[in-house]
């Protein structure tokens, strides 16, 4: 069996994955959805446009579901505290992401004017908001957040739903939203001809430009005027999860220590930077490049957070001992071990299927082809 | 602190009404997507167009209730962490698994090759499609496998155990968890009552087209199908509901007690009541009409074992309740002095009373100075409330149960003998429509009201498991369910209605080259 420390970083990690895949499956998916009315001028560019996304964005959501999931379970702290504290912002995502599938499925199925124009900015806002709330989120989890836990760990969150949106977690909102433009720009582009994906790719463009400047605005925020936190004692890493037993102090800067102890960590947000920058200078004939490129930079954004937070996943602001670590927050190791197990059997098939979807589904989506399937495509 | 009333409750409808919506769309997506594999399988195998047009309309009606159906699925999943924060941090690492386990094995599976379903037909050879069609109907099956895992651990939580350490359940034994009878015997009959509502939903609209004599050959092959796949799905949910509810007893008593309205105990073996009306308050049924001993064979198997009723029951459970508050005190102690060894061994004789002791933080935030008065209080609570309703519940369900076996050997006869223009049949086939709702609403209703006052059975309280939240926040987001959801229910029936109404003959009229 491997060691309960190791366990919870492999865990860790793969959480990490699975927030990483779902940014750069699904998040091409919102950033479409997003984009919908801005760059699909008629009818059939709309329906081109979600039909580009339609027979996958299924299966990248459950990148989200899994994630839920392996937060519930591997991470059964986490997922309480974090699900209840942010209340109405997770009903808020959910409400996108319950009117997203639905949109999808439900749009084109009556061809009046009026209906197909609502779904279409319904559509749009849902794609923003969902990115704002997850941007938001991660905003307040590298403030911290107020919460407590009673002698029995009951958790209680003190905090309101207005003061989640405080100028920081805007700014990484901003960051989240232009990230799934940018993604979603590209990918529709790869998929459309002419006009369409003209305009897709140059919102992309512009959004990868916004990503960078946003990204190394937060950076800057987080170095010079955010709080983070640390440990004041050394703890060990693989004692049971019960997160009342330690002492944590706070300081400004604290969140680059982890960069300046272990340099090669700079990788991360330097990815994240040049990744974006590729996006906005190479031409237009290398875009499924550009796409890759787009995946780095939110590979490299999204590493840089969990990297400069670890071992901390969740601290809290009012009561910092009561923070949630890597090492005191996690699922029993035998727990742990049998998901583990399963991840691995079943991930590498998971990765197999998807890739030969992907390439079943290949090749642009046509005026041509939404004419001759009116009724059966979306 | 005590947990406020008004919280519990507003968080139970909350969940409550969410996850009954959501079951709305369930059994439908699993009846359905294994009525459609198997029609394009008969399409592979014959060749004639018209299975893959039934394929095709049955795949499209499918498409728009599995929509919902995911839908309201992630709320489901959202809800454990946004309203019942304490039952996921104390039960996750065992109940979560399974969750997660879900995702990787099934989920994805479903939703990955649903797109190609819908969009594969050019693109990929028949036998491909037909694999990618029937790895949907896995997927949702499989699904509907680990979830009832998680749930069954709910009534019957095995291989698992109480760490003082970290104040929560943890797996000890994961075959345990998987190979669960309770999830075993749930998953059988929840997956076959899915096909029943599959197969009455194409029995009922297929008997549509016929009564307007259109589709005639379409519609009598699916009624075809649908009644001999329902026959054989309608059969086996009785089985295996025998099978849930003999294990109940042994798991569940108060559950078997309450549904049977059985307030004292019986002679064995028990009669069955087939009609009463349960009078909570002076705890008798009234105006019974009984078959004798056919509950004490049914429930316990034998003829000496008698059934214990609501009154014994009680009892029993205030003894434990007694213990729990012993089990507690020790958890304190350890709490203070994990090294304390006099407490380990006093906690380790105890424990599978603790959550007894529990019951009575409902009362006072300190078990350990209950007065007899709170623990009897509390040995009251663990009879679930409404008995009329779980009473009559389980007998809409069990009724709707032994109709569809009627329906469909009747429908099964005549499709054998080709009469299936009979407009009786027809008209019965199309006004059982909602029946097979009625039925798993039920069913679901008195499977999880009747574990009240559990979350898990015998370990958490339900009132345990919320989140620190307002009443204002709940009542506001209950509010705001119910609008959204009643929207939403609005587009899903305008849209199966214009889509049924305009059958396949209409679609090929306007539309697809295909």
């Amino acid at each position: 069996m491997i060691e309960y420390a190791t366990l919870r970083i492999i865990w860790w990690a793969l959480l990490g994955f699975l927030l990483i895949a779902f940014a750069l499956t699904d998040g091409f998916d919102l950033g479409v959805a997003a984009l919908l009315p801005w760059v699909a001028r008629t009818d059939v560019e709309r329906r081109i446009s979600i039909n580009s996304i339609g027979p996958v964005w299924e299966g990248n959501q459950v990148w989200f579901i899994l994630s839920g999931g392996v937060l519930f379970a591997a991470w059964p702290y986490l997922y309480a505290v974090a699900f209840s504290g942010f209340y109405f912002a997770m009903l808020l995502a959910l409400l996108t992401l319950i009117l997203r599938p639905v949109g999808f499925k439900y749009r084109s199925k009556i061809a009046h004017r009026r209906w197909r124009f609502t779904w279409d900015w319904i559509l749009s806002v849902s794609g923003v908001v969902t990115a704002l709330v997850f941007g938001v989120a991660v905003g307040n989890v590298i403030q911290g957040i107020p919460f407590y836990f009673d002698q029995d760990l009951r958790p209680y969150y003190t905090g309101s739903f207005i003061a989640l949106f405080n100028p920081f977690a805007l700014l990484c909102g901003l960051v989240s939203i232009s990230m799934i433009v940018m993604h979603g720009g590209l990918y529709l582009s790869l998929k459309t001809e002419n006009d369409l994906q003209h305009r897709a790719l140059r919102s992309a463009r512009w959004a990868a430009g916004i990503v960078i400047i946003l990204f190394l605005l937060a950076g800057v925020d987080i170095v010079y005027g955010v709080k983070g936190y640390l440990l004041t004692q050394p703890m060990d890493p693989g004692s049971m999860s019960n997160p009342l037993h330690k002492q944590v102090g706070e300081q400004i800067g604290a969140w680059v220590a982890n960069f300046m102890e272990y340099p090669l960590g700079w990788g991360a947000p330097l990815l994240g930077v040049i990744g974006a920058l590729g996006v906005i200078i190479l031409p237009r004939k290398l875009s499924r490049f550009a796409f890759m490129l787009s995946g780095v930079s939110i590979i490299g954004i999204i590493s840089t957070v969990g990297l400069s937070m670890f071992p901390f996943i969740l601290p809290s602001s009012t009561h910092p001992e009561a923070s949630l670590l890597v090492w005191d927050a996690s699922a029993s190791a035998l727990s742990l071990s049998i998901m583990l197990v399963g991840v691995i059997i079943f991930l590498p098939i998971i990765a197999i299927y998807t890739a030969w979807v992907y390439r079943i589904l290949r090749g642009k989506i046509t005026s041509h082809y939404i004419d001759s399937n009116k009724n059966s495509v979306y | 602190m005590l947990v406020s009333p008004e919280v519990v409750l507003l968080s139970r409808w909350q969940f409550g009404l969410t996850a009954m919506y959501h079951f709305i769309f369930v059994p439908l997506t699993l009846g359905l997507s294994a009525l459609i594999a198997i029609m394009e399988t008969v399409y592979l195998m014959t060749g004639n167009e018209i299975w893959k047009q039934m394929t095709k309309y049955w795949g499209l009606l499918f498409g728009i209730n599995f929509a919902m159906g995911v839908a309201t699925g992630i709320t489901m999943e959202f809800q454990f962490g946004t309203n019942w924060a304490y039952f996921s941090q104390y039960v996750g690492d065992v109940f979560g698994a399974p969750l997660a386990l879900e995702g990787l094995m099934a989920f994805f599976l479903e939703a990955t090759f649903i797109g190609l379903f819908f969009f594969g037909w050019e693109r990929l050879p028949k036998l491909g499609h037909l694999i990618v069609t029937w790895l949907v109907a896995m997927g949702s099956s499989f699904s509907a496998l680990w979830i009832l895992v998680a749930n069954g651990w709910m009534s019957y939580p095995t291989g698992a155990y109480f760490n003082f350490h970290t104040l929560r359940m943890e797996v000890i034994n994961f075959k345990d968890v998987l190979f669960n009878p309770v999830a075993q015997a749930k998953f059988v009959h929840t997956i076959s009552a899915g096909y029943v509502t599959g197969a009455v939903f194409v029995l009922a609209v297929s008997a549509y087209f016929l009564l307007r004599n259109r589709n005639v050959p379409f519609a009598q092959r699916s009624m075809t199908v649908a009644v001999s796949f329902g026959l054989a799905s309608a059969l086996s949910v009785v089985v295996l509901g025998d099978e849930s509810g003999y294990l109940a007893n042994s798991m569940q008593k108060m559950k078997i007690a309450a549904i049977e309205g059985m307030w004292k105990t019986e002679p064995a073996p028990a009669p069955l009541t087939l009609f009463g009306i349960p009078d909570p308050k002076e705890h008798v049924t009234r105006y019974k009409i009984e078959i004798p001993y056919l509950l004490g064979i049914l429930a316990t198997r034998s003829f000496q074992e008698p059934l214990l009723g609501i009154n014994d029951l009680v009892a029993g459970n205030k003894e434990r309740i007694w213990r729990g508050i012993k089990a507690y005190d020790a958890l304190s102690h350890l709490q203070q002095n994990p090294e304390d060894q006099h407490a380990k061994i006093l906690l380790e004789h105890y424990l599978s009373d603790l959550g007894y002791g529990l019951l009575l933080k409902r009362y006072i935030s300190d078990p350990r100075v209950a007065t007899a008065e709170q623990v009897d209080k509390a040995a009251w609570s663990t009879v679930p409330g409404n008995i009329p309703i779980l009473f009559w519940t389980f007998r809409i369900m069990v009724g709707c149960g032994f109709f569809f076996i009627f329906l469909f050997a009747i429908g099964f006869y005549l499709s054998t003998v080709r009469r299936l223009d009979r407009r009786w049949f027809l008209h019965i086939a199309l006004w059982s429509f909602p029946l097979p709702w009625l039925a798993v609403e039920s069913g679901w209703f008195m499977a999880e009201h009747g574990r009240q006052p559990w979350v898990v059975e015998g370990i958490l309280p339900t009132f345990l498991g919320t989140s620190s939240l307002s009443p204002t926040n709940l009542t506001i987001s209950l509010a705001g369910f119910i609008l959204f959801y009643t929207a939403l229910a609005i587009v899903e029936i305008y849209l199966m209605i214009k889509y049924i109404r305009l059958g396949p003959d209409g679609l090929t009229k306007f539309g697809d080259t295909t």
